[in-house]
C-alpha cells in the first residue's frame, strides 16, 4: 500500500499548491454569477453553464454576445476560440500523464483549467522522480481544489445576485492571476524570450478576428522558444 | 433579454466543444510517445499563452473603454516583480492593492 499512501500524498500536495489560487477563482466565479443574473439567467441555467464549461473566459464572452444579441452560431465560435488554448494544454499534458486509463483522461479533461495546468506541469518539470501515478494523483489534487470553489462562488454570486461595483476592478483579478502563473515559469532564457515575444505578437495581432489572435501569437512564442533553446544548445556545443 | 432556447443551445454546445478541445491530444494520443520536436515545443505552451493574454487585457482594458490606463500598467509591473522575487500569493496580493491604491490617490 506504500503506493496508494504516496498517490495520496501527492494529491494532497497538489490541492496546496493550487491554494494561492483560491483569491482568484472566488471573486472570479462570483463575478460571473453576479453577471449571469444581470443578464437574465436563471439560478438552473447560471449554474448549467458553470458546470458543464468551467472555462471563465469563454463563459464571460459567450454571455456578452447573446446579450449583444449575436446569433448563437457566433457566440458558440467565439467563446470556442477563446478556449481553444486548452488544446495546447492537452498536448502538454501528454508526456506526463498520457499513460492514463481513457477514463481517467476524459475526467482530467474536463477538468483542465488554467491555473491548474500551469501548476502542474511546473512541478512535474520540477520533480522528474515523480512516478506516473503521482503525476496523476497531483492533477487531481490540483484539479479537485479548483472546480468546486468555481461551481461554489458561481453559486454565490448567483445567489447574491447584486451588481459588483465596479470600483472593486475584479476584471483585473484575470491579468494579475495569469502574471501570477507565468512568472514561476520564466525559469530559462528560452522562457523569457517566449514570454516576451508571446506578449508583443498578441498586440500585433490583436485585430485578429474570433480571438484567435491569442493562438497565433501563442504559436509564434512557442518556435521562439523551442529555437533559442536549439541555438543555444548549439553554441554551447560549438565552445565545447 | 436572453431566449432560452437560445441560451441552452450556445450552453451544450459550448459544454461539448470545449470538453473535445480540452480531450483533443489527450484523449487521442494517450500514452504514446511523442517525437522530440514536439516535446521541445511543448515546454513553451505555458509561457506561450499566458503572456498572450495578460498584454491585451492590461493595456486596452475594457473597464476604461480599451484607452490604455496607467493604474494599471503599474499594478501588473509590481504584481510580476512580487511574483518573480517572492511567490504567486505576493504577485495576486501586490497586484490587486497597487491597482487600488493607485485608483484611491488617483481619483
Amino acid at each position: 500500500m506504500q503506493g496508494n499512501s504516496n498517490i495520496r500524498r501527492a494529491f494532497w500536495r497538489g490541492y496546496r499548491d493550487c491554494a494561492p489560487f483560491l483569491l482568484i477563482v472566488i471573486p472570479y466565479s462570483m463575478l460571473f454569477g453576479v453577471v449571469a443574473r444581470d443578464a437574465g439567467l436563471d439560478l438552473l441555467q447560471t449554474m448549467s453553464m458553470t458546470v458543464l464549461v468551467i472555462a471563465g473566459a469563454s463563459q464571460f464572452t459567450a454571455l456578452a454576445l447573446l446579450q449583444d444579441g449575436a446569433p448563437v452560431f457566433i457566440a458558440l465560435l467565439t467563446a470556442l476560440a477563446v478556449n481553444l488554448r486548452m488544446a495546447m494544454y492537452s498536448a502538454a499534458l501528454v508526456p506526463y500523464v498520457g499513460h492514463a486509463r481513457l477514463r481517467t483522461r476524459a475526467l482530467m479533461a474536463y477538468l483542465m483549467v488554467d491555473q491548474a495546468f500551469a501548476v502542474a506541469v511546473k512541478t512535474y518539470d520540477e520533480r522528474p522522480e515523480m512516478t506516473p501515478p503521482q503525476r496523476v494523483g497531483y492533477y487531481f489534487g490540483c484539479m479537485c481544489l479548483i472546480c468546486p470553489f468555481w461551481y461554489g462562488g458561481s453559486l454565490l454570486g448567483a445567489l447574491v445576485g447584486q451588481a459588483i461595483p465596479a470600483a472593486w476592478s475584479l476584471d483585473f483579478a484575470v491579468p494579475v492571476c495569469f502574471i501570477a502563473l507565468t512568472a514561476p515559469l520564466l525559469r530559462s532564457l528560452p522562457h523569457v524570450v517566449a514570454a516576451l515575444v508571446s506578449a508583443l505578437a498578441a498586440l500585433a495581432f490583436a485585430w485578429v478576428p474570433w480571438s484567435l489572435g491569442l493562438i497565433v501569437a501563442a504559436v509564434i512564442a512557442m518556435v521562439t522558444g523551442a529555437q533559442v533553446e536549439l541555438y543555444l544548445k548549439r553554441k554551447a556545443q560549438a565552445q565545447a | 433579454m436572453i431566449s432560452d432556447s437560445a441560451f441552452w443551445a450556445l450552453t451544450l454546445a459550448l459544454g461539448i466543444g470545449t470538453f473535445l478541445i480540452r480531450f483533443s491530444f489527450l484523449g487521442l494520443l494517450g500514452g504514446r510517445q511523442l517525437p522530440d520536436w514536439a516535446l521541445l515545443h511543448l515546454k513553451y505552451v505555458g509561457v506561450a499563452v499566458f503572456p498572450a493574454l495578460v498584454a491585451p487585457l492590461v493595456l486596452w482594458p475594457e473597464a476604461t473603454g480599451g484607452t490604455p490606463d496607467a493604474p494599471r500598467i503599474i499594478a501588473a509591473i509590481a504584481a510580476f516583480v512580487a511574483g518573480m522575487r517572492v511567490n504567486v500569493v505576493a504577485a495576486i496580493i501586490t497586484g490587486m492593492s497597487v491597482l487600488y491604491a493607485l485608483q484611491f490617490i488617483l481619483q
